[in-house]
């Protein structure tokens, strides 16, 4: 089994060409203007790497961070119209109420609050507003929006209000593009609104996105099914990712963390995953990035998310130093850098000219950065260094010290020895830990439900039983499937003995396995 | 004393009485958006030094009753709180001369201010707990033997329900849990009216400005990237009682509460030792290696090392590094009286209660 990944980030597109677990190809290029012309050149590249005659490529995973950047730069957004179905409850506080006002500006909502919706025991709030939905849905059609998001109360549990109105509303606007927060979002009305109203925004972007994504593998001749990673350090195929962007928003820094645990077998360490403008410092948890505990805020807007625990440092390969004071960032000359910094011929003095002048990699000219002097240069490791030691102390936790992978493009500026570090592991191909991320991410489902009227193994065994159908209708292999978590919390104060029980399970790729089993 | 209070002071309040909440109460996070919404609307909120308060002024005691998972889906809205109100002046025929918390600790703390801004009332400096706790029986007035009832609860539907008389607190607590139950779980209530003179006698006095400064002193803390634990410990005069990281979370609901355990392995100087912080609700006894070091009612605060922000016993989850703080109690609940109100025993632990703060 044969398969590409490919990251894109803001400075760079990486990608790579794995046959099974080994790295055939791997190429690094500046991110282009033309984005989609890159991911052609660095497809073009790895491809051309193997011997003439070989198999085809038997699938494409991409990593990307165009939608987190539409949403952090308020660009690239579509008007979308809001329905929350829970009235007479939640009437103080309407949609979009805690977005940030330049982000609700770009996406001008028209917002409708309409009766209906659930209790946590499946009993009707009161009965749903047929005539209210149409009502909202002919003043939709008319101010010509087509994306819709619709969150209904309690719908996670009871998801027939959100699924009927969606049906009026098509009845009244054929082409509607309609996100159903019970798809997306768990127990928590305002966040699970936030989430599909941003889903809602982004839809369009979606499927541009991924239209461009195919043409760019069409142009470079690969003919293969084509995934986008997600939050959660998996893949979905394109098309579905399409309609479901915000599971892509933070793909980027967990396929680093994956492809650091690929390329080690490590999976339990904490893995720093040096960048042009900061780092990130996470920990693999039984080989997946550990997640955050806490709200998740995503361009100003408070979601429920799982994302990876992540703590950001403004040290990376481009991160201007001012040689007077010696004062290491924050700043950064970013995708600049090959005009910029010393080695390159430019005029700042950046951490990768002090890389350059201790010898510790191999950029640009290093005639150029023999003038630093030693002992400058001496003081200025050992102050980059106390900023990683004190970002691994900040998110370790045991005192023990821990295995450290440095992965990423600057990740020469990691010094083997820290403080706090029992190993600092350096691997081969670490600069392209995120498209390898990406390469051999697996499918996954989830399920986060409140259960009543059963014990608790029945509730965590029916979770258990809907994660892995959900995870087979993602397009796992249902013998490859392992129940990655499981969380239970009963819940104070609801008679029954009702519980929110989480599971996530994942397994590989129906498709790879096939082909597999054909081969062997 | 009647003063202004500013919208600035709106996070601060929220940040203190999570803390105060000691791992119960329910996040204030709606609350304080109704409220930044209301002044926002221009809606303004004044707030009443208790012994500013003549003998018969009648106070409301407002809060939001129910589960807080039911709470992150039906939201908090003002107009409901309101509401309770005013059916407590038809019922009584009394107008209310200001309004007051039933507990500081998590979103009840705001409950008043949504109420208060709504109707143009003061909102008293005071609470009934200076913490949280999951039963009517668990406050200062309940440990006063004031009168428990009448008592309004109002649902988003117009249900509209008054508990006329109860035999005891507690009875109240069976009668009043029951219909909010039956609404879906969650409500507005305004509780046992009480006299200015019943409120400066037995109320917990200047608990808002107490949460206020708290929450102040933790942001400026974080603004400042200086320890906002230290900033808690100075403010409150509390101490430090273990440092380490959460290994093991255990939870089961029985009676209506939230029981259960989380074990917190040690770092630091707490190297090789482990705590077992039980809870109800709220954290209510701290073990260090099976021996009990903190209890209620010392406010046991499970707090974020990195952050400060505090932990709910609904949000603690494996590998949180944390670290546990005792806040002394009001007094109170510490006297003999209140002790079998809110000590250990009232939890079914059967231990004397020993204050972290005795000589």
């Amino acid at each position: 089994m044969k398969r590409i990944g490919i990251d894109v980030g803001g400075t760079n597109t990486d990608a790579v060409l794995i046959d099974g677990e080994t790295v055939v190809a791997a190429i690094k290029f500046p991110t282009t203007a033309d984005v989609m012309q890159g991911v052609v050149n660095a497809i073009g590249h790895v491809v051309k790497a193997q011997p003439p005659g070989a198999s085809p490529v038997d699938a494409v995973m991409i990593g990307t961070t165009h939608f987190t950047n539409a949403v952090v730069e308020r660009a690239r957004l579509e008007r979308v119209a809001a329905i929350r179905i829970a009235m007479p409850a939640g009437a103080s506080l309407p949609p979009m109420v805690d977005w940030p006002d330049d982000l609700r500006e770009a996406v001008n909502p028209l917002s409708y609050m309409v009766h209906g919706g659930h209790e946590y025991d499946g009993q009707p709030l009161v009965p749903l507003a047929r005539g209210e939905i149409r009502d909202a849905a002919m003043k939709i059609r008319d101010a010509g929006i087509d994306a819709i998001g619709i969150t209904a109360l309690f719908s996670p549990l009871t998801a027939e209000g959100e699924l009927e109105a969606a049906e009026i509303i098509r009845s009244v606007i054929p082409n509607a593009r309609i996100t159903l927060s019970h798809t997306l979002g768990r127990i928590g009305l305002l966040e699970r609104e936030n989430v599909t109203l941003l889903n809602a925004a982004l839809q369009g972007l979606g499927h541009t996105t991924v239209e461009a994504f195919k043409n760019a593998l069409r142009k470079a001749g690969i003919d293969a099914p084509f995934y986008l990673t997600q939050n959660d350090g998996t893949v979905v195929l394109a098309d579905v990712a399409a309609a479901n962007p915000v599971y892509s928003f933070a793909s980027g820094p967990t396929n680093s963390m994956r492809g650091a645990a690929f390329l080690t077998g490590l999976k339990e360490a904490m893995v720093v995953d040096v960048g042009g403008t900061t780092s990130d410092v996470g920990c693999l948890v039984g080989g997946f990035p550990r997640e955050a505990n806490n709200v998740v805020e995503i361009g100003g807007v408070r979601t429920l998310f799982r994302m990876p625990d992540l703590l950001p440092m403004a040290l990376g390969g481009g991160t201007i130093i001012d040689p007077q004071t010696r004062k290491i960032g924050p700043r950064s000359v970013g995708y600049r850098i090959t005009q910029e910094a010393l080695v390159f011929g430019g005029s700042t003095l950046t951490t990768t000219d002090v890389a350059v002048a201790a010898g510790l990699v191999e950029i640009g000219d290093r005639d150029r950065v023999k003038h630093l002097d030693q002992d400058f240069v001496a003081d200025l490791l050992k102050r980059i260094a106390v900023m990683v030691e004190d970002g691994v102390d900040r998110m370790k936790t045991s005192a023990d010290g821990v295995k450290l992978i440095a992965v990423g493009g600057g990740a020469f500026l990691i010094p083997e020895t820290l403080k706090g570090a029992a190993d600092v592991l350096r691997v081969e191909h670490a600069g392209v830990a995120n498209a390898l991320g990406a390469a051999m991410a697996q499918v996954s489902g989830e399920v986060d439900q409140v259960f009543s009227g059963m014990s608790r193994d029945k509730a965590i065994a029916e979770a258990d039983r809907v994660a892995r159908e959900r995870a087979v209708q993602a397009g796992a292999d249902p013998n490859s499937l392992v129940t990655l978590d499981t969380e239970d919390i009963p819940i104070a104060y609801l008679p029954g003995d009702a519980r929110r029980v989480r599971v996530r399970v994942v397994g590989d790729i129906a498709f790879m396995k096939d082909q597999q089993k054909q081969a062997s | 004393m009647i003063r202004d209070f500013d919208e600035s002071e709106i996070d601060p309040l929220a940040v203190g009485a999570w803390i105060l909440g000691t791992g119960g109460g329910g996040s204030p996070y709606l609350a304080q958006l109704n409220l930044k919404k209301l002044y926002k609307d221009g809606k303004r909120v004044k707030l009443m030094d208790p012994l500013a308060l003549d003998d018969d002024d009648a106070v409301a005691v407002v809060s939001k009753m129910g589960a807080p998972l039911v709470g992150q889906e039906r939201l908090v809205d003002p107009a409901h709180l309101a509401r309770a109100m005013q059916l407590m002046e038809e019922f009584t025929g009394r107008k209310f001369r200001a309004v007051m918390s039933v507990e500081i600790g998590g979103g009840n703390a705001l409950s008043p201010f949504l109420a208060g801004a709504m109707l143009d009332i003061p909102v008293i400096d005071a609470d009934a707990m200076g913490r949280a706790y999951p039963e009517a029986q668990m406050t200062s007035f309940a440990i006063g033997d004031l009168p428990m009832y009448p008592l309004t609860l109002v649902d988003c539907r117009d249900n509209e329900a008054i508990v006329a008389k109860a035999a005891s607190w507690k009875w109240m607590e069976r009668i009043s849990r029951k219909i909010c139950t039956e609404v879906g779980s969650t409500s507005a209530t305004c509780k046992a009216p009480r006299t200015g003179k019943e409120v400066k006698e037995w109320g917990v006095l200047h608990t808002v400005t107490k949460a206020t400064s708290l929450g102040r002193a933790v942001l400026e803390a974080r603004a400042a990237h200086s320890d906002p634990i230290d900033a808690v410990l100075a403010h409150e005069k509390g101490k430090v009682l273990f440092k380490g990281k959460i290994s093991d979370v255990d939870r089961t609901t029985t009676g209506g509460f939230l029981r259960g355990a989380a074990q917190i392995d040690g770092l630091d100087a707490d190297r090789g030792s482990a705590v077992e912080l039980a809870f109800q609700n709220e954290w209510a006894v701290a073990f260090r290696d099976g021996q009990p070091i903190a209890m209620t009612p010392d406010l046991i605060c499970l707090l974020d090392t990195v952050s400060g922000e505090a932990i709910g016993t609904e949000t603690v989850r494996y590998g949180q590094r944390v670290t546990v703080v005792a806040l002394p109690a009001p007094g109170v609940l510490t006297t003999p009286k209140g002790l079998e109100h809110v000590g250990p025993r009232a939890f079914g632990y059967d231990l004397d209660f020993k204050s972290v703060f005795a000589a």
